[in-house]
């Protein structure tokens, strides 16, 4: 078998709070395979972000990581990564689309700059080029190349979302993180940009932590999930698996909170 | 059904140059009435955002008016836009940048609460925000203390939600307020919508991208697409009778467990995308009644 390109053990991270700290995540451990699509979902609150910024290295105080955890991609131990080797590896080894990421964006450099920013920090590219490359990238998230021009504000949230994502792909990462990426998109335009990553990430080959509060969708982009309740991962399987025969109780509730489209509509019972 | 309390009465915005319009709003009319509530769904970036922008009077209409119980409110006088701003409360898309890093959860209730009721005393303000804590299904005396960064994202939308709560609204406009929450959280945030319109009465316009959450909650839906209302009417008529190219294409592309993306042909749907949307785009004054309160703009197929 392959190495994974990210692979977690025993992962605790605490909140350091003035009179006790708060356990966030509890033991995880979970591998990522080349090409893998994972997706990851639970309740508010249980730990997915706090996971997510530990994985790329962007965790601040008062988040601790416990000794005795670990977090390798490609092998090579991401906690233990000096601050010029970290340089290199955002962007290049793991990028993130943060859930805030429509508010990401600097609100004084127009989207070109923004691209220029990441691409000459790692890159030896001249303005034209990079220009060229954001254009391209631009198109791959279904925004015009006129865009280029604009200030975040004069964008939708949507497409500021989307226009992250673009800068996330600018560098080919071999992981890319997302979280809760597509939730200010229509369906239509989720779907398509969804559509897009899985295909790149054939051609490409990266692989996708993906997090979002959508089992469906989850269901229909992962090949893998894992469903976290309170800091602790308790149910890891294939995309169907999850899906079709749920073990875990927490997992079978949540299917059975979401509102349908069609038929009978769900109870109001799912209230705690 | 009742008068509405709020309408847009052929409302229009525009954005851009002249030579690069961007439609915002294109002759948009609707009315929120008391105890119901209109869920907006359409494209990103077709206008949902500046729709409740206009009813926040952030952005003034180039065309059209807005109604307040029946009276235009470009006309209104400083008492009655007072009292127009107390009664319309919004719920942002975004729980991160609603709330101020520098003030604790309990501040950001109290204020509203000073502003609207100043006659209660210290212990009764306290108990009010503990109130509208457990409303939001958060626990009063671990939350009140905390700073919003301390919050989950799911966290701080409840708090958001619990904030226009407090001055006792008759409207509220909730922009994607459980985008960012999980299922079961989710569901308890749209009981609480339901039973607030039962409850107290309220007007809602909930404008979402999870037509499913549009379904659980909303009596009536519109679907907008760059800047034009091109279906609404009747919830269950609309979605389980779409006439209109772009809803039938949103309603194709709401997520489906059972069916896996790799399975779908990429390709030629993108093509028929294109040709809706760029259909989609252009102006149709024409307004045609399909089922009994459920109404499209007509395009060619
Ligand atoms: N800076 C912080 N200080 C203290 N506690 C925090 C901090 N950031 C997060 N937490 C707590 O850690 C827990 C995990 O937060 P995290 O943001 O990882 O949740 P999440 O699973 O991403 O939730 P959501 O789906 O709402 O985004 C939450 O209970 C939160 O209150
Ligand atoms: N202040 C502004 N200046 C210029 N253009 C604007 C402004 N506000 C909105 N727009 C443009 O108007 C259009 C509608 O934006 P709006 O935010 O209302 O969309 P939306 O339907 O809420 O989208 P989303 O679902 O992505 O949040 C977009 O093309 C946007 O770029
Ligand atoms: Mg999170
Ligand atoms: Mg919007």
């Amino acid at each position: 078998m392959t190495d994974p390109v990210l692979s977690i053990r025993n992962l605790n991270i605490d909140y350091i709070g003035a009179e006790k700290d708060f356990h966030a995540v509890k033991d995880v451990s979970f591998d990522i395979a080349p090409g893998e699509f994972f997706g990851l979902a639970g309740e508010s609150g249980c730990g997915k972000s706090t996971i997510a910024f530990a994985v790329s290295r962007l965790h601040r105080p008062p988040a601790l990581i416990r000794k005795g955890s670990q977090i390798l991609v490609g092998g090579r131990d991401v906690l233990a990564l000096d601050d010029n080797e970290l340089r290199r590896f955002r962007w290049r080894e793991v990028a993130m689309v943060f859930q805030s990421a429509m508010n990401s964006l600097n609100p004084v450099l127009t989207i070109e700059a923004q691209f220029y920013d990441v691409l000459k920090a790692h890159t030896r590219i001249s303005r034209a080029e990079a220009r060229t490359r954001a254009a391209e990238l631009l198109k791959l998230v279904d925004i015009s190349p006129d865009r280029l021009s604009s200030y975040p504000h004069q964008c939708s949230g949507g497409m500021r979302q989307r226009i992250v994502i673009a800068i996330c792909l600018a560098l080919n990462p071999k992981l890319l993180i997302m979280d809760e990426p597509t939730t200010a998109l229509d369906v239509v335009v989720q779907r398509e940009i969804l559509q897009r990553i899985d295909v790149f990430r054939k051609e490409l080959g990266f692989s996708v932590l993906f997090i979002t509060h959508d089992l469906g969708l989850m269901v229909q982009v992962s090949d893998r999930i894992g469903i976290m309740l309170e800091g602790e991962l308790v149910e890891v399987n294939d995309a169907q698996t999850i899906y079709r025969t749920p073990q875990h109780a927490y997992t079978k509730r949540l299917w059975a909170s979401m509102p349908k489209l069609h038929g009978e509509q769900i109870r109001e019972g799912a209230k705690s | 059904m009742s008068d509405a309390i709020l309408a847009l009465d052929n409302v229009s915005k525009t954005f851009g140059r002249a030579d690069k319009p961007v439609y915002a709003a294109r002759s948009v009319s609707f009315g929120l009435h008391p105890g119901r509530t209109l869920a907006l769904v359409g494209e990103s970036g077709s206008g949902k955002t500046t729709a409740a922008r206009l009813i926040m009077r952030e952005y003034t209409p180039d065309e059209g008016q807005l109604l307040f119980r029946g009276k235009p409110l470009g006309k209104a006088s400083a008492k009655a836009l007072k009292a127009y701003r107390a009664s319309v409360q919004m719920v942002f898309q975004d729980p991160f940048a609603a709330l101020n890093p520098t003030h604790t959860i309990r501040y950001h209730l109290e204020r509203p609460l000073r502003l609207h009721q100043p006659k209660l005393n210290s212990k009764e303000r306290t108990a009010a925000i503990e109130e509208l804590l457990t409303r939001v299904k958060l626990d009063p005396a671990l939350l009140m203390p905390k700073y919003p960064h301390e919050l989950s994202g799911g966290q701080r939308q409840r708090i958001s939600i619990a904030r226009a709560l407090a001055v006792n609204p008759q409207v509220i406009v909730a922009d994607e307020p459980t985008s960012m929450l999980d299922v079961s959280v989710r569901l308890g945030i749209l009981n609480l919508l339901n039973d607030m319109k039962a409850q107290l009465g309220l007007a809602l316009l909930y404008i979402t991208h999870d037509i499913a959450t549009a379904r659980y909650v909303a009596e009536d839906i519109m679907v907008m697409y760059a800047g034009q209302i091109v279906e609404w009417g009747d919830t269950e008529s609309v979605l389980t009778n779409p006439q209109h190219p772009y809803t039938r294409l949103l309603l194709s592309a709401v997520p489906d467990p059972d069916r896996r993306f790799s399975d779908t042909r990429f390709s030629e749907e993108l093509n028929r995308i294109e040709f809706i949307r760029r259909q989609s785009a252009l102006p149709r004054p024409e307004t045609r009644e399909v089922a009994n309160n459920h109404f499209i703009r007509p395009m060619p197929e």
